[in-house]
């Protein structure tokens, strides 16, 4: 089940969503691949997506400050390549209109184009780096990006109560290059599929961050999570991203996801 | 007063009869005493955090911890590697660089590695911009590929005299930490696996040296230092202990005895350190020296008594009972004044100050109690053996001393007060020098280490978080112009070696988004298009790399860091002065901002623990002094002992000044310190002083000669075992120890030198008229 982009991917810029790529792990532990899968299935088929949200920043100290931006997602179909994004920022004012455009890859960095209105040009970001934060946030590009079933192996855990649900507690480890993470734990409950919450261990296996997911809200057959909260806790910063109501089949195609387009948005 | 002492006497008698008949209980219940103290040294913990030097409310640190707070914490290791060959940028060593730059990941709390491997290199290509791993694949490059990085990393601002030399022979790796704080194995554990670390990587490549300095290997050091100390000084201790013990008392029994009562309060003091939590620090560390040091002092008096009364016939029994009955007031009172000396070290700003007070006050006490209980019990149960002797009298030099000073008193008083305010006047001459690096001798890895890489590079940032005055106003032209003067500037300055600031990255993406032409490396003269900028190069920075310690929250504030080379406390206040006076001419007031680091905070430590210190210090003479005149029955001697208590610590000062010149922080602690140790002499010549005056009816002059026959000897060797006590805190590695304690053995000797000399012509000033006629005489006593 590739070709639908995880929940996540499709929700800040969802960068990636790959088909193609790794094979699917070994049987060794089938338990948490199924469970992965099961989740992965149950977002399938959205075609495409828009919705605006505010990406919330506190820092040790209790400061805090918000950004606004919207983002549009184009599933693809084809296993053979990845999502198409478009991550248009609104404020602060001074990076208004800045809009980040991606292709998403499995194997080699992503194809990412910004535009700056000041510069009035586009600019190809060449870069492997995909562990950095997002825009100054707590979120790493990966985070909102690599949560395509084939990029992680899967191991099951345990089973335990979260909130209203009984979750499984599946370990995934990163299988493509340039991550942050040695691992990650995923919550997903057994009732919707849905992740409820994920930590996230540094390169040293010490644990890192804790991502939570509330306020889920169901459109069709697709969830969706209006709340992400990422706690640091080795530094004590956090980031909320407050999503508000997405709009699906905004009828979009490749067209409207090339360079081109990005100087034309506003 | 006079039936004060009687009560006082016959009270001593009483326990200590008591004590000899209970001397086998008694001995049990000190036991019990030290064993139940010893386990509440469990609650001992050894500090490995520069922090623990301020207290919570020091201005500078609060500051500090704000600007923390704001970007990232600034623990770090820094790895400084040289390589033999002289050139950084071969295979091998840029080999190592960059497997240490991956491995340094697994220390632990590492949140940032910054080095010459993964600097984010930035190249703008037609509309394409590049950034990538300066040197990625050393194995891969060839000579034109390391020539080009090498020339990219020496022309690269952030790197140049940070974390590679201009002539990039020496090359660094800054490995940034945070701890959780929940534990004090978090800085040990760390620091081994840098030093592990280090090992490993010059195992793998031989033919580099490579050095570890930095915040958290100074942390670690402290606790290092404190705990060396501990295991070389504390021996020491005991070996002049017993030396000083046998030499003066020539007794076996009276040397295990005194053995016994300085470990009971070396166990009690640090019992009482660990019911009330203390971290300990290398200053604290010193506090079983000290206690040793003022506790040996109780036993010899005590026990010098006792030998005395059985040379003149007495009985074992008796002559403790005599020993007590004369010692006990003497032995109370001096206590009572080194106990308030070391209580006034609470008003200090610096805790460690707090907790070597505290301990040492207890162990004191612990002292004064075992010395009036355990000592006689102990005593009673060793044999004693002591020869009667006929010739117990006094006289000898001590008396030709007396006779002398009491001959030429006014030149004595002239000369006195001469040397005296010559020495004061050369106090102001002395400079305070805090330079944190310097308080550890070289034998203490982290000094070495330090020493050799403050050759390369500096070791001591000073951090601006410089406010733009709005929300997103870092991109602000106006502004930006303004923070690329202030770095120019501050590049100018003497003594910084490096400046890192925003505008250079500015600078740089300025120029590789427009197709890498130098001509646009400038700072870009539009808000928007610096914040877009930003934008575009956070969204191409790798994990731990980001701009975040560089920018706030909402791009209000950047950080600028200038590094500074080895500077003095002086050095740096002269520079902290002309920052502030350049920010304040050239921002507007929303944009200034202060400088703060660990580099300021011990700058002003001193400042701060003189000022708070003046006011303790001010308390223990008051109280002092009141203890004093209850003491001696008389204000008026009560006041006049201000002079010898007062003079020598003045003195001490001047002589440091002449002689040393330089001094740390604890130059603040030392006059309470050694005012409650050198007040035990004037105690001691003026009790006798007056009991000569009142019991016996002498002239001043009789009983100045009377101090010096029954107590003269008794200061001599009390100060020689002070100050030996003392100087053995000179050998410690933790130079604010050695200042403290070299300071006390000048004031404690000096002290000598006043009481028999100043003091007793001081005496005879006061009561001219009477006395004259008795003065030059021989002694009627």
């Amino acid at each position: 089940m590739t070709t639908a982009t995880a929940r996540l991917a499709l929700t800040i810029p969802a960068l990636l969503a790959v088909a193609l790529g790794l094979p699917a792990p070994a049987a060794a532990d089938d338990r948490g691949f199924e469970i992965a899968a099961r989740s992965d299935r149950s977002d399938v088929g959205f075609g495409d997506s828009r919705v605006s949200l505010e990406m919330v920043l506190t820092n040790a100290a209790g400061d805090s400050t918000t950004r606004a931006l919207e983002i549009t997602t184009l599933e693809r179909e084809s296993e053979e390549v990845g999502d198409k994004s478009l991550v248009l920022f609104s404020s602060p004012r001074d990076i208004d209109g800045t809009a980040l455009l991606s292709h998403a890859k499995i194997l080699d960095p992503d194809d990412q184009w910004l535009f700056l209105p000041a510069l009035k040009r586009t600019k190809r970001i060449s870069s492997s780096n995909k562990s950095g934060p997002f825009v100054g946030s707590e979120f790493a590009f990966e985070d909102i990006t690599a949560q395509e079933l084939n990029k992680f192996s899967y191991t099951w855990v345990r089973e335990e109560a979260c909130g209203d649900f009984t979750c499984d507690v599946v370990e995934r480890t990163p299988l493509y290059e340039g991550s942050g993470y040695t691992k990650q734990l995923a919550w997903y409950d057994q009732t919707h599929f849905q992740v409820r919450q994920i930590e996230y261990y540094d390169r040293r296996g010490s644990l890192l961050k804790t991502q939570t997911f509330e306020d889920y809200r169901q459109y069709g057959t697709v969830w969706r999570s209006h709340l992400f909260t990422m706690v640091n806790h080795q530094t004590g910063k956090a980031t909320d991203l407050r999503f508000g109501d997405y709009r699906f089949d905004v009828g979009l195609d490749d067209g409207d996801f090339v360079k081109g387009v990005l100087r034309r948005l506003n | 007063m006079a039936q004060l002492r009687l009560k006082l006497d016959s009270f001593a008698v009483a326990l200590t009869r008591g004590v000899i008949a209970w001397r086998f209980l008694v001995l049990l219940g000190c036991l019990v005493a030290m064993l139940v103290a010893g386990l509440g040294a469990g609650g001992l913990s050894i500090a490995n955090n520069y922090r623990v030097f301020f207290s919570a409310e020091n201005p500078e640190l609060v500051a500090f911890e704000r600007f923390q707070a704001t970007y990232t914490k600034n623990d770090n290791i820094l790895f400084v590697i040289e390589p033999e060959d002289g050139t950084v940028f071969d295979q091998d060593t840029l080999a190592m660089v960059h497997a240490l730059t991956e491995a340094a990941w697994q220390i632990p709390f590492t949140i940032r590695v910054d080095s010459i491997t993964n600097f984010q290199a930035t190249e703008g290509i037609e509309d394409d911009l590049i950034v990538e791993d300066l040197v990625h694949d050393p194995a891969a490059l060839d000579a034109a590929g390391m020539a080009r990085r090498q020339a990219i990393a020496l022309a690269e601002p952030l790197l140049r005299d940070q974390l590679l030399t201009p002539d990039a022979s020496v090359t660094a790796v800054n490995v940034v930490l945070q701890y959780p704080e929940l534990d004090l194995a978090e800085v040990p554990t760390a620091t081994a696996a840098a030093r592990a670390l280090r090992d490993r990587m010059l195992e793998a490549h031989p033919g580099h040296t490579i050095r570890l300095t930095g915040v958290s290997m100074l942390n670690n050091a402290f606790s290092e230092s404190g705990q060396g100390d501990m295991a070389s000084l504390v021996p020491l201790m005991y070996l002049v202990v017993l030396v000083a013990a046998f030499v003066a008392l020539r007794s076996f029994s009276g040397t295990v005895a005194t053995l016994a009562v300085i470990t009971g309060s070396v166990v009690v003091g640090m019992g009482a350190g660990g019911l009330m939590g203390v971290q300990l620090t290398p200053i604290s560390f010193s506090a079983p020296t000290v206690i040793m040091t003022l506790a040996v002092a109780d036993s010899i008096h005590i026990l010098l008594g006792m030998r005395s009364a059985m040379q003149r016939g007495m009985a074992k029994h008796d002559a403790l009972v005599e020993a007590m009955r004369v010692n006990f007031l003497a032995v109370s009172i001096t206590s009572l004044t080194t106990i308030v000396g070391f209580l006034a070290l609470n008003f200090s700003d610096a805790p460690p100050f707090w907790h070597l007070g505290n301990i040492t006050a207890v162990g004191i006490a612990a002292a004064w109690a075992f010395s009036i209980t355990l000592l006689p019990a102990l005593m009673s149960v060793l044999p004693v053996r002591v020869a009667v002797r006929a010739d117990v009298g006094q006289g000898g030099w001590m008396r030709a001393l007396a006779d002398w000073v009491i001959a030429w008193r006014r030149s004595v008083l002239a000369g006195s007060l001469i040397v005296t305010a010559l020495l004061v006047a050369a106090i102001p001459t002395i400079s305070f020098n805090d330079q944190w690096v310097k308080y550890f001798h070289p034998v203490i890895d982290f000094r070495s280490d330090s020493d050799a890489a403050a050759e390369h590079f500096g070791l001591y940032p000073i951090e601006f978080s410089v406010p733009a005055g709005e929300v997103g106003g870092v991109s602000d032209p106006a502004f930006l112009q303004r923070l690329d003067q202030f770095t120019a500037w501050l590049r100018q300055q003497p003594n910084v070696t490096h400046v890192y600031a925003l505008t250079d990255i500015m600078k740089r993406l300025n120029k590789n988004l427009h197709g890498d032409d130098p001509a646009y490396y400038r700072l870009p003269d539009d808000r928007e298009l610096s914040a877009q900028y930003l934008l575009l190069y956070e969204l191409s920075l790798p994990y731990g790399l980001d701009l975040n310690d560089r920018i706030n929250l909402d791009k209000s504030a950047t950080r600028v860091t200038a590094t500074l080379g080895p500077v003095t406390t002086r050095e740096t206040k002269a520079f902290l002065a002309a920052t502030e006076a350049f920010v304040a001419e050239t921002f507007p007031p929303v944009q200034q901002t202060k400088a703060t680091s660990p580099q300021v905070m011990f700058t002003y430590i001193t400042d701060r623990n003189v000022q708070s210190m003046i006011l303790g210090t001010s308390i223990a003479i008051a109280a002092i002094s009141l203890i004093m005149v209850g003491a001696l029955g008389s204000l008026r001697l009560g006041l006049l002992s201000l002079v010898p208590n007062g003079l020598p610590i003045l003195a001490t000062f001047g002589v440091w000044a002449l002689l040393v010149g330089e001094v740390g922080f604890s130059i603040a602690t030392v006059a309470s310190i050694s005012l409650g140790i050198i007040v035990d002499d004037t105690v001691h010549f003026l009790t006798k002083y007056q009991r000569a005056r009142r019991e016996r009816d002498c002239s001043p002059e009789d009983a100045i000669r009377y101090a010096f026959d029954t107590v003269g000897v008794a200061l001599i060797a009390n100060t020689a075992i002070l100050a030996a006590g003392f100087l053995v805190l000179t050998y410690s590695s933790f130079k604010l120890n050695v200042d403290l304690g070299l300071m006390t053995v000048i004031a404690i000797v000096l002290a000598l030198i006043i009481d028999f000399l100043l003091l007793p012509a001081l005496l005879m000033l006061g009561r001219r008229g009477p006395a004259e006629a008795g003065a030059g005489s021989p002694a009627a006593a």
